[in-house]
């Protein structure tokens, strides 16, 4: 009886000290997590072409440094960031979808919108080319990739160069093969679907950036082909999530950091974001935003 | 084969040059497993517990319930979640989205039946006659609740680390809800994911091998205290 009774009592204190370790931990953790977050945040959605290259991570220790802002971003199709800011769940939009965000802006969403940079779409394919476009302008070859029946890798996903693609397909006169067998839908980002492209030897239409981040990696199987169209220009736009539809948002910080992104010092870090001393984004806010 | 070995050789170099970026994925999604493990033990094991140590009606039916949302899947949980606590959903205000507790949140509703349908398994396993021993032995209904708790504390162990494996191996609800900010909200599944679209599988295998050894440890601690203990 006496020895069950200590026994229990020692069970009990053992539940009491577990109980206590682990309120111990989650008030550690949770301060840990209060306490490291000094600064304002700016909340970016944005295409995954500006973070798959590097851009973000190398621009923003400067946002840090000269703005006391600590940038966080989501890196999804510019369709996705544009869906975010309609939630009011981002401060701002960094996408390359110009028609997307022409209806972002006229539904009275975004404000403050200003032009950044630009790169160009390239497609790209098979060293031996099956469907033999190399040179071509972008119509035609689009339309024999669709009549020799060769593997074309589609973002699919509502990103700004899905949509790109979906217009280059329009420009060529045939319907979006969505049911065709060479034709794969991958539903994810530019490297992502580069990658699948080269698995399955096949083509697609990539924005430059996100290609040389690819070749960088060392023998890429896939090459440049079609290149230089007038239709393949990217422009890259950065929007503020309109504070009157979401009070929530931080637009004063927004602003700031807009202003900072189009500035010519910051233009010119832009310039100088080389992957394998290869520019990747051309800025043109300057030119641009007089419009 | 190269690619496997070097990608092996790469990883283990990463784990130990101590990379920023590897090492604050590690530290965000020991945060996040604790904060989810608190919350899911905290409301699961009493509802686990009344589930299966009492008897009333609805019990079955509420079995049947909790064994089916057993098999939540992460996407829809992370949906859900984020449906509510978007700056467009209900709970907006709290601005949770994209933010550790956010995905906490989540990752909580993915343990709670875990936690509630094996703890109920557990105290009901128990020898009936347990309880009218102890009651007979003088013990109060509280007491004997919780010496009964205690009686199955192996099958709530195990039951904890089964959620635990959950949401340490999930990604969809910390994709969806934590958008895998750098340094915020980048846990190691989804860093994983992240590399693995970059091509940089060096750093999505170094991740892996971090994960599975938090699990080993996770494991031998317990199979040394449940060996010590007996």
């Amino acid at each position: 009886m006496e020895a069950r009774k200590i026994l229990e009592v020692f069970y009990l204190k053992r539940k009491v000290l577990l109980m206590v370790a682990i309120t111990a931990i989650l008030v550690f953790f949770t301060a840990g997590m209060v306490l490291s977050i000094p600064l304002p945040v700016l909340r970016m959605a944005t295409t995954t072409s500006t973070d798959n290259t590097g851009l973000l991570d190398y621009l923003a220790p400067f946002v840090t440094e000269q703005l006391g802002i600590d940038l966080q971003w989501v890196s999804v199709g510019s369709g996705a960031a544009i869906k975010h800011g309609e939630n009011g769940d981002v401060d701002i939009i960094l996408t390359h979808d110009p028609a997307a965000e022409d209806k972002f802006e006229a539904s009275g969403a975004g404000v403050y919108r200003k032009y950044v940079m630009y790169n160009d779409y390239i497609v790209i394919g098979p060293k031996n080319d099956p469907a033999g476009i190399k040179g071509l302008s972008t119509a035609e070859a689009f339309n024999k990739i669709a009549n020799s029946g060769s593997v074309f890798a589609s973002r699919a996903d509502k990103s700004g160069t899905h949509s790109a693609e979906l217009a280059q397909w329009g420009h060529a006169g045939i319907q979006v093969p969505d049911k065709e067998q060479w034709y794969l839908a991958t539903g994810q980002g530019m490297l992502q679907t580069i990658i699948i492209a080269a698995e399955r030897e096949g083509y697609t239409l990539t924005d430059r950036g996100t290609y040389i981040t690819y070749e960088s990696k060392g023998s890429p199987e896939l090459v440049i082909l079609v290149e230089g169209d007038e239709s393949l220009y990217n422009q890259y736009s950065i929007m503020t999530v309109n504070p009157e539809k979401h009070p929530k948002t931080n637009h004063e910080l927004a602003k700031k950091f807009t202003d900072w992104l189009i500035s010519p010092v910051t233009q010119t870090l832009i310039a100088d974001f080389k992957v394998q001393d290869k520019q990747l984004f051309f800025p043109n806010a300057e030119d641009k935003n007089k419009e | 084969m190269d690619f496997i070995y070097n990608g092996l050789l790469q990883g283990i170099n990463l784990i130990f040059s101590g990379d920023e970026a590897v090492w604050s994925a590690v530290k965000l999604t020991l945060e996040l497993t604790a904060l989810s493990m608190c919350a899911s033990l905290l409301i699961g094991l009493p509802l686990g517990f009344i589930l299966g140590y009492f008897n009333f009606p609805t019990k079955s039916i509420l079995r049947t319930i909790v064994d089916t949302c057993l098999s939540l899947p992460t996407v829809v949980v992370g949906l859900l979640v984020y449906a509510f606590i978007s700056n467009a959903g209900p709970l907006g205000q709290y601005k949770l989205l994209f933010t550790i507790p956010g995905i906490a949140i989540g990752q909580t509703i993915l343990a709670l039946p875990i936690v509630i349908a094996l703890t109920a398994n557990a105290i009901e396993s128990l020898d009936n006659r347990l309880r009218l021993t102890l009651l007979t032995l003088g013990a109060g209904a509280f007491s004997a609740a919780v010496t009964t708790l205690w009686e199955a504390r192996y099958q709530v162990i195990a039951a904890a680390v089964t959620a635990c494996g959950r949401i340490t191996a999930e990604v969809g609800v910390s994709m969806m809800l934590g958008g895998n900010i750098k340094w915020r909200t980048r846990t190691i599944t989804t860093a994983i994911t992240l590399e693995t679209n970059k091509g940089e599988f060096a750093a999505g295998i170094a991740l892996g091998v971090i994960l599975l050894s938090l699990a080993l440890i996770l494991n031998t601690f317990l199979a040394f205290a449940k060996r010590r203990d007996k």
